[in-house]
């Protein structure tokens, strides 16, 4: 299988990433068009709604929380895999992330935007959002720091602010190489301001190594935290099917899963849309691949973790949920969603399918739709079956205006990460360099000990 | 608070609940609903519309769930072989429990339903953000989001319904919570008129909307500290207390004798309202 060749020329892979600023394919400008289209749709509905109230959602008294926030949940999930492989794969020193973190950390800053507009759109009153902030006031009043939901905007915010500066810093001695060869327009100007006077002399590159590192050291364990936290949104809740234990490592583990799934669809899309084939090699693919089905794993497994002790716990009540999530009128889309979500990754098992580009992309696509109808059989059985007898046999279908915004989103997150991979070098230049230089002096040394023939190629 | 206790304190920071360490005084509101007395007349849903100004949603949203009656009446049928004249409904008025450890409080992020030292569990309307976290997290169900703006809703109040709605309470916005409040209008005004006197407010001068037009008397409303109150002597025959989480009725045996129980009780959140038991088994 090609990997990218160790004996590319440095500017090569300076005008094969400039390029792909100012001259993508056509598709760039049909997904453009598209993502336009299905946001203004959600911007649509979500004008509506927020004029004539919640209602049009078609969300009743025990069916408070729907769509909203299972695509909350969903979008939060999905940044999750950014920090797993700018960050972690960083300190774990794993070249092959290189040409693919980039894009990977844009997509967990604006699927955390994504997700912080679906709290906005769940609020009933939007417009009084800042009293959930702790802002000093005359009256002496604070927001309520017991409510799981306040931590969640804290732990939201935070990591959002140290994704953005993660992102950020990551891309500066990039910027200035695109400074330094783009000459005219608006561009120009933004690159300049936003490289800092970047010069690439040895005392800047060692600060911002430092930076770099501490930075992604701080991140790791906010993208754990900020997962447990809003599945303790849950867990601390009294609801049966809510009330869960191991909820917090499970949402991690869901979060990791369709954040490797999405890095899979959009790897795919960049790297037809920019022409990126040399640098996002189908060995980076099936790299990718073999995390996402081991991620797939462990979520199976934390999952049948999750059913058994329901099931073997005395919780009759928890119980009867798990039941009704099985055979009551949700029964169609949780089993979907286990097809899905554990069968359907055992195809990423098969060698010749880890790089099988049509299968992988419907394969991924499909593992976030049962990840998304995950948060949904999260979120929304234990409404129609809670403790109260009730609220039972009173089913409650999502109006389309809430389809609609939830549809919406997608064209809100496909606008932002297109036009940054647009605007910004979304293959990272100058660790390609380092990548390549490491590469080939590990060759040459093992060319000099003559331990080529046994060892084989990309042992990295 | 310094460093010292923040290492060996943590008990002193935390209370029991019901909070013992702030005791309720002079007025711990409660209610006792006698269901052998309940007819499901609906008279007390009817009664609360009125009252508190409650918006009438009309066929459709009613049907759809999106109902606000803050008490309803719930009907039951009790699986045995009686088919409908002969088998009655059994009946089941709910209503905000006003929880002593209400499960709603600690969920809301912006501190909007918090407990009064008279033992209510109060809804802030202005600070309402409407995450709706305390309705998904109450047991009873018992909270009732305003899903549109009904005060300029077409015929929530038909034009000749408009006089009857009471000055004292507020018309919600959309997007707040709102639920039952014992007619906390009533008790402030009860216990500003009885100020002057430079007394507290005795038994039965303060009554709810529901208690006053329930045919039957099957609601009881009152002060559960004032050992006088019809409230309290009820839940003392009953052997129901407030800060327990399993009632004699349960727990001892020949306890069964007993009629008083509280919904929900293994979950802890202390209601303030006793149930008691049917016992009647004529179909009315």
């Amino acid at each position: 299988m090609k990997d990218i060749r160790e004996d590319i020329a440095w500017a090569k892979i300076n005008n094969d990433v400039l390029k792909s600023l100012e001259s993508p394919r056509k598709l760039f400008w049909v997904i453009i068009i598209c993502a336009l289209g299905v946001f203004g749709i959600g911007v649509g509905c979500e004008v509506y709604q927020y004029s004539t109230g919640l209602g049009v959602a078609n969300m009743d008294n025990p069916h408070v929380w729907g769509l909203y926030i299972a695509s909350f949940i969903f979008w939060i999930g999905m940044s999750h895999s950014g920090t797993l492989l700018s960050a972690i794969l960083h300190l774990m020193h794993a070249d092959w992330r290189k040409p693919i973190y980039r894009f990977a950390e844009a997509m967990t800053t604006f699927s955390l935007m994504t997700a912080g507009l679906f709290v906005a759109v769940h609020l009933g009153r939007l417009w009084q959002l800042y009293y959930a902030l702790p802002y000093p006031n005359e009256r002496g009043i604070w927001p309520n720091f017991q409510s799981p939901l306040l931590w969640d905007a804290m732990a939201i915010f935070t990591y959002l602010s140290s994704s953005i500066l993660f992102l950020y810093v990551g891309m500066i001695p990039d910027l200035a190489i695109c400074r330094d060869n783009i000459h005219t327009g608006w561009r120009k100007k933004l690159y300049t301001l936003l490289s800092l006077g970047w010069e690439g002399t040895d005392r800047l590159w060692r600060n911002f190594r430092v930076t770099y590192l501490t930075i992604a050291c701080f991140l790791i364990p906010l993208a754990v935290s900020v997962h447990s936290i809003v599945a303790s949104d849950f867990a601390m809740s009294q609801q049966p099917g809510w009330h869960i234990t191991s909820f917090p490592p499970y949402f991690v583990a869901g979060a990791l899963y369709s954040g490797c799934a999405a890095i899979i669809t959009l790897f795919i899309i960049l790297r037809y849309v920019f022409k990126f084939e040399e640098y996002m090699t189908l060995s980076i693919l099936k790299k990718t691949v073999r995390l996402t089905f081991a991620i797939s794993m462990v979520w199976t497994y934390l999952n049948l973790i999750e059913y058994a002790t329901v099931w073997y716990s005395h919780d009759e009540v928890a119980k009867a949920v798990l039941l009704q999530k099985a055979t009551g009128p949700y029964a169609p889309f949780w089993w979907m969603m286990n097809f899905l979500g554990s069968i359907v990754p055992l195809v990423l098992a098969f060698k010749r399918f880890q790089t099988h580009i049509p299968v992988l992309l419907t394969v991924s696509l499909l593992l976030n739709v049962g990840m998304w109808l995950e948060r949904w059989m999260i979120v929304a059985p234990t409404f129609s079956h809670g403790y109260y007898p009730w609220t039972w046999d009173h089913d409650q279908w999502p109006s389309l205006v809430q389809w609609g915004i939830v549809f919406g989103s997608f064209g809100w997150f496909t606008l932002l990460f297109m036009v940054f991979c647009k605007v910004f070098p979304s293959v990272s230049m100058y660790e390609v360099k380092e990548m390549v230089y490491h590469r080939s002096q590990a060759t040459k040394k093992l060319e000099a000990t003559g331990k080529m023939a046994t060892a084989g190629k990309g042992a990295h | 608070m310094s460093v010292t206790n923040l290492l060996e304190n943590w008990s002193d920071f935390r209370h029991k609940h019901p909070v013992e360490d702030v005791p309720h005084d002079p007025y711990k509101w409660a209610m006792s609903i006698d269901m052998d007395a309940c007819t499901g007349c609906n008279a007390c849903s009817v009664a609360c519309y009125a009252e508190n100004n409650l918006p009438v949603v009309g066929k459709e949203k009613y049907a759809h769930g999106q109902a606000m009656h803050w008490i309803r009446i719930e009907r039951y049928w009790p699986e045995d072989d009686r088919e409908f004249p002969d088998q009655g409904a059994q009946f089941l008025p709910m209503m905000c429990q006003q929880c002593e450890a209400a499960p709603c409080e600690t969920v809301c992020p912006v501190g909007a339903t918090n407990h009064t030292a008279d033992g209510l569990n109060s809804q802030i309307y202005n600070r309402c953000i409407g995450s709706r976290y305390c309705s998904a997290n109450c047991p009873f169900k018992v909270r009732y989001f305003n899903w549109y703006d009904y005060p300029t809703t077409e015929n929530v109040w038909p034009a000749e319904m408009v006089q009857q709605l009471n000055p004292d309470i507020t018309l919600r916005s959309k997007g707040v919570m709102e639920k039952c409040t014992f007619c906390i209008q009533r008790i402030r005004a009860g216990e500003r008129s009885v100020k002057n006197e430079g007394r507290i407010l005795r038994d039965g001068e303060v009554q709810t909307a529901c208690q006053q037009v329930c045919p039957t008397n099957a609601i009881t409303f009152g002060n559960l500290i004032d050992p006088d109150s019809k409230v309290h002597q009820k839940w003392k025959a009953q052997r129901v207390e407030l800060d327990v989480d399993e009632q004699v009725k349960d727990k001892e045996e020949g306890g069964s004798e007993l009629r008083g129980y509280r919904i929900l009780e293994e979950l802890r959140p202390y209601p303030s309202v006793m149930y008691m038991e049917r016992v009647r088994e004529s179909a009315i």
